[in-house]
């Protein structure tokens, strides 16, 4: 092990600071880049100096203990951090190349860009139907025909429509929970976005809804760029292509999925992954 | 070692009585078994007050020891202490009653009615006074269109000028008189107020506008000269029209004069009455179960439908029950958005801090003012400053008389919506504020902006709570008088607030209220002992109403809470 090699603790403090990659490469470029993205709620600083490159096509997973930033990373791709008031940034995050912190950036047409499901389903109070297609309604789009044919393609991209078909009208609260959030991953990919953006999708789900979840990320790869957070590694190192192992606010490891899981380059993170702390 | 042992045998595994805090439970228990029993008790009392009114009583004839007799119905019962000297001519016997009751009479409150001949519609008669009681069937009971009821016979009827025996004439036949006489009264007076009322009206109308004329361009304009011919003309034909009308009416007047009735009281006095100004009579001691509830629904049936009379202690109470929904609705019409939209503001938008928080405070200060302090504010402020100018601008033909410039149904519900506000934002904020984060962002993630959020998601799922607040604040306005009392509400308004002339909503009118009904009749009539039973009917007939309001405004809002059911997954 390189760790073996560093004996001060500045030496080791500057080690720490540094992030190890190991990308695998999809060939078609970056989706997202992040330069340098400092955050902060009020006071207190959640991400420190992260530097990462989401490849397009691919899966990546966002990994690393409670409170280490994954989420909040998460949230600043699509601005939904915007809703905290003390919230501060420093840094970039560029999507095609535009800084969607710029001043004048359009967050609705962004938010447009990304698909996003959240921890708990979170089906609105309507009717199945009306749950997909909700993207294209605020977007103003009425057409009936245009609706049914993007309802029937979302809810057989999420594997949801032989199981939904015959009650489309009925309300969505009427489901069971792992059908729900596949629900919402319908109603995030109803409206063709870019990308999408996972918050621990599966952790509110029993396994077999998770089975059903994780196939469904398979299915969805190439099609999207999809960023994953989540707490399983087993989930992470089943459906990911690339892994970010965070923590404390920092990138520590952001390389291929196989490579940190067998042989992990950074200390840290061999001693998340085999279970030491967190 | 035996010692540590005996130690811990000490400790005790039981809880003392106010560690289990039972003392404390007999006293939570006792409190809300109290507030349930006064609110039942309360509601009891006027359901019973209120729906026993109607039902007819019997009409007990006394003889008195002094030799008169009085005839009415008994109304209520008391005890009461007499001065000695009325009992110095009382026989041993009754003393010796008196004095084994502790020197207390019974004495029995008689409705007599024939207040024209009595000069009193009530009379109190003694225990000890009274020689006998019996039950004449010959005694009618006699509800006039004026001067109250009348007890007593009948003597004569006179149909068509010629005088019968009422006996001859059978129960049946006369009232089928009272009614064609009834109906006759009806048209005379439909041809009175709205015949006539219209013809007035369209007079009015038309000095009107050759006023705003006057105003605008001038005496001696053109178009004022054109209008005054025009005004003229018309005047013309209206008074033609009137004379005519008024001719029918006199016509029917005179036969009506030919049908009366001669009515004889207890102590042989006569009093005759046109037939037409009986509105029901019944015969109080000779009245099958049926007989009796026929009086009883058709009493009800007067009371919901018609106009009050004899200064809002008889009749009908329609042009209340019509003011107290109109201006309940209207209020709601108007505090609705208003909440709900400033809730939406504080809520969703306005930065969370110190001046918001003044603004809350504010809010829930303002549901504790007293409300006759809003009565001030909607005189002064809507009333004569809006209304004011409202007239100023828009009706300067009418002047001096105020339109809008006094008190109305729209400035009644404006103000008692301005009184109702706090009630309704408290709760929609809370509603909102119950909406759960996840949904909203799920609609912001779906590239939804804040106002799409708010207007398909959020409102939505609010909607509930909002209703719950508009329900509280209806109850809260419905039932609120002294407000309005200085602001559009009248002991007896001669038009209702929606009727047949253009533009048939008439906002600036003054109109009946219940509430306000319950405190005039109760406490402001010429005789408030006759008002008694209609306080209780009209206090039945307001909570009824409120609850009514209040059950629809709870279904609708059931089957909201329905689409939203099992959200919480």
């Amino acid at each position: 092990m390189n760790t073996a090699t560093i004996e001060s603790p500045e030496e080791r403090a500057a080690h720490e600071a540094k992030t190890v990659y190991h990308v695998a490469e999809s060939g078609q470029g970056a989706a997202i880049s992040i330069k340098d993205f400092n955050l902060w709620y009020g006071e207190v600083q959640a991400l420190y100096g992260v530097d990462m490159e989401i490849q397009r096509g691919m899966v990546t997973a966002l990994i690393g203990p409670s409170g280490c930033g994954k989420s909040t990373l998460l949230r600043s791709l699509n601005r939904m951090n915007d809703l905290i008031d003390t919230l501060r940034i420093r840094g970039e995050v560029q999507v095609n190349n535009q800084d969607i912190y710029a001043p004048g950036t359009d967050v609705i047409a962004l938010r447009k860009r990304m698909g996003m499901v959240f921890q708990k389903p979170n089906p609105f109070p309507k009717s199945i139907y009306e749950n997909v297609v909700f993207a294209l309604r605020v977007e103003g789009i009425s057409d009936r025909a245009m609706l049914d044919e993007a309802c029937e393609r979302a809810l057989k991209g999420a594997a949801l429509w032989n199981e939904v078909k015959d009650r489309l009208q009925e309300s969505a609260l009427g489901l069971s929970g792992g059908q729900q959030q596949r629900l919402c991953i319908a109603r995030a990919i109803a409206a063709e976005p870019e990308m999408l953006l996972m918050d621990e999708p599966c952790s509110a789900l029993d396994p077999i809804a998770t089975a059903k979840v994780e196939d469904l990320i398979g299915d969805l790869r190439g099609q999207f760029s999809i960023v994953i957070v989540t707490h399983s590694m087993q989930q992470a190192a089943r459906v990911s292509d690339n892994t970010a192992f965070m923590y404390l606010g920092k990138l520590v490891e952001y390389g291929s999925t196989d490579k940190v899981f067998t042989n992990p380059l950074d200390s840290r993170t061999e001693d998340y992954i085999t279970g030491r702390f967190g | 070692m035996s010692n540590e042992k005996q130690g811990r045998a000490v400790r005790r595994y039981t809880a003392d009585l106010s560690a289990v805090g039972e003392p404390a439970l007999w006293g939570f228990g006792g409190a809300l078994a109290l507030g349930i029993i006064l609110i039942c008790g309360f509601l009891l009392m006027i359901f019973w007050n209120g729906m026993s009114t109607f039902w007819p009583k019997p009409i007990e004839v006394v003889t008195l020891t002094s030799g008169d007799k009085v005839a009415g119905e008994p109304s209520r019962q008391g005890f009461y202490k007499p001065r000695e000297e009325l009992l110095q001519d009382l026989s041993a016997e009754k003393r010796e009653e008196l004095d084994s009751n502790e020197g207390l009479v019974s004495r029995t409150l008689y409705r007599t009615g024939n207040y024209d001949l009595y000069n009193e519609d009530f009379r109190w008669v003694s225990e000890y006074e009274v020689e006998s009681v019996e039950y004449d069937p010959e005694f009618h009971y006699f509800e006039r269109q004026e001067w109250g009821p009348f007890v007593g016979k009948i003597k004569s009827v006179i149909i068509d000028g010629r005088e019968h025996d009422p006996a001859s004439l059978g129960f049946d036949r006369i009232e089928d008189e009272q009614q064609a006489a009834r109906d006759r009264f009806a048209e005379i007076h439909r041809i009175e107020r709205v015949e006539i009322g219209k013809i007035n009206y369209e007079l009015n109308q038309a000095r009107l506008e050759l006023r705003r004329i006057e105003i605008n361009d001038g005496r001696d304009s053109e178009a004022y000269r054109n209008e005054l011919e025009r005004v003229e003309l018309l005047d013309v034909e209206l008074q033609r029209e009137y004379r005519q009308l008024q001719e029918r009416a006199d016509s029917i007047k005179d036969e009506d004069a030919r049908y009366r009735i001669v009515l004889e009281e207890v102590g042989g006095m006569t009093n005759e009455t046109p037939l037409s100004q009986i509105v029901r009579f019944y015969p109080a001691n000779d009245l099958s179960i049926f007989g009796k509830l026929g009086v009883y629904l058709s009493r009800w049936a007067e009371f919901l439908t018609s106009e009050p009379r004899e200064a809002n202690t008889e009749g009908g109470i329609l042009p209340a029950i019509f003011g107290t929904v109109t201006m309940t609705l209207l209020m709601v019409v108007v505090v609705a958005p208003f909440g709900v939209i400033t809730a939406l503001y504080l809520r969703e938008y306005a930065k969370q801090g110190k001046l918001v928080a003044m603004v809350r405070i504010a809010v829930n200060n303002l549901a504790g003012v007293p409300s006759i302090v809003y009565g001030v504010f909607g005189l002064g402020f809507f009333a004569y400053t809006v209304g004011g100018s409202i007239d100023a601008i828009f009706y300067p033909e009418r002047l001096p008389n105020p339109t809008f410039g006094t008190g109305g149904i729209l400035w009644a519900s404006l103000t008692l919506a301005l009184l109702t506000v706090p009630v309704v934002i408290v709760a929609s904020e809370e509603a909102l504020s119950a909406v759960p984060r996840s949904i909203r962002e799920g609609a912001l993630a779906c590239g939804a902006s804040k106002w799409q959020t708010i207007r398909t998601i959020v409102l939505p799922h609010a909607m509930p709570g909002v209703m719950t607040g508009l329900i509280l604040a209806m109850a809260r306005g419905a039932g609120e008088v002294a407000p309005l009392m200085l602001v559009g509400v009248v002991k007896l308004a001669p038009e209702l607030p929606i009727d047949g002339f253009a533009p048939f909503i008439h906002l600036e009118r003054s109109f009946m209220h219940l509430g306000f009904h319950i405190f005039d009749v109760g406490f402001q009539s010429r005789n408030s002992e006759a008002g008694k039973p209609m306080v209780f009917v009209t206090t039945l007939l307001l909570l009824g109403l409120i609850v009514l309001m209040n059950s629809s405004a709870i279904y609708i809002r059931n089957r909201l809470k329905k689409k939203f059911a099992g959200s919480q997954f």
